[in-house]
């Protein structure tokens, strides 16, 4: 099983990468860009013969403890069955 | 009385560390390897500044997981003296020792220099030679050094006088309230991103440094 982690900083934190970002594709002439928020993401491979319920559970525990700090992010997983 | 400085994989800050406490306070020291799980004999340990696996993840978050970490956390629950520098604040951190989070400095550029800070607090075992108010001249160095926490987080830390050092005259990182240093809630755990290691000889352009390292003698001293 297969799973995607996307890890942002919570909507109430400043993001300064995101908004540099923002900056600079404005000075490139796009001033529609009204707002970058940053984020990074992970995919992760179960080995296979790992029942689906496990798995899930092995990503929520992944994604919960190691790969989010929840002082300042959050998390969220898309599952992609192979 | 002996000191104890943990290495981790991209600690470099460690020998900065160990020769402030040997040569400059003048007490025993000794390294701790990040794979040991004993802490048998140490009274203090210090988590010194650097890039702890590569600052991989998010700053201080993959050292969480090393065996010396678990070995840490239990020497603090039972009152040992534990002194996060730098990526050490980090560290403490996310191993939940310390609350809040050490983010990207909202400038986005690594800062090294001197600058002032306040003694928040004289009431703890790293500030005991200070007196609160009082400015010091340390330096920092660092890349994500902006403090943040919830409201409630904060409030609770200036409720309880835990907040230790503050930035003084300018904020270099974008830090909540100014915060250069916190306290645990036993007051036995301290978190700092500017660096005494750095400034406990002349040579280096100030002593003020070497207060917190003879504040925790003095503390050991006591007990």
């Amino acid at each position: 099983m297969k799973a995607t982690v996307i890890v942002t900083l919570k909507p109430t934190v400043l993001d300064p990468q995101g908004m540099t970002i923002q900056r600079s594709v404005e000075s490139m002439g796009l001033p529609e860009v009204a707002d970058v928020r940053q984020g990074k993401y992970f995919d992760v491979n179960i080995a296979d013969g790992v029942s689906s319920d496990r798995s899930k559970e092995i990503v929520q525990k992944l994604a919960k403890e190691v790969l989010t700090n929840p002082v300042i992010e959050e998390y969220r997983i898309v599952w992609e069955s192979r | 009385m002996k000191f104890g400085v943990v290495i981790f994989p991209g600690s470099n800050c460690d020998h900065d560390c160990y020769y402030a406490v040997q040569t400059v306070i003048g007490k025993p020291v000794e390294f701790i390897w990040h794979q040991d799980t004993s802490l048998k004999g140490f009274d203090a340990v210090i988590l010194p500044g650097g890039f702890s696996y590569g600052d991989y993840l998010r700053t201080g978050a993959l050292a969480k997981f090393s065996p010396v970490m678990q070995s840490v956390k239990e020497f603090a629950d039972k009152g040992g003296l534990v002194i996060g520098i730098c990526n050490g604040f980090q560290i403490l951190t996310e191993s939940g020792l310390l609350p809040g989070a050490l983010m990207r400095n909202v400038t986005r550029q690594y800062i090294c220099k001197f600058l002032n800070i306040s003694t928040e607090t004289a009431d703890s075992p790293f500030t005991n030679q200070m007196k609160k108010g009082q400015a010091l001249r340390i330096p920092i160095g660092h890349g994500d050094g902006n403090y943040f926490a919830d409201p409630e987080t904060l409030k609770k830390l200036n409720n309880e006088d835990r907040v230790a050092f503050r930035y003084h005259g300018e904020n270099p990182n974008g830090s909540l309230e100014n915060i250069a240093g916190i306290l645990n809630e036993g007051r036995n755990v301290l978190g700092m991103m500017p660096h005494p290691d750095r400034s406990s000889e002349a040579i280096l352009g100030s002593t003020d440094g070497k207060l917190i390292f003879e504040s925790m003698v003095n503390a050991l001293t006591l007990t």
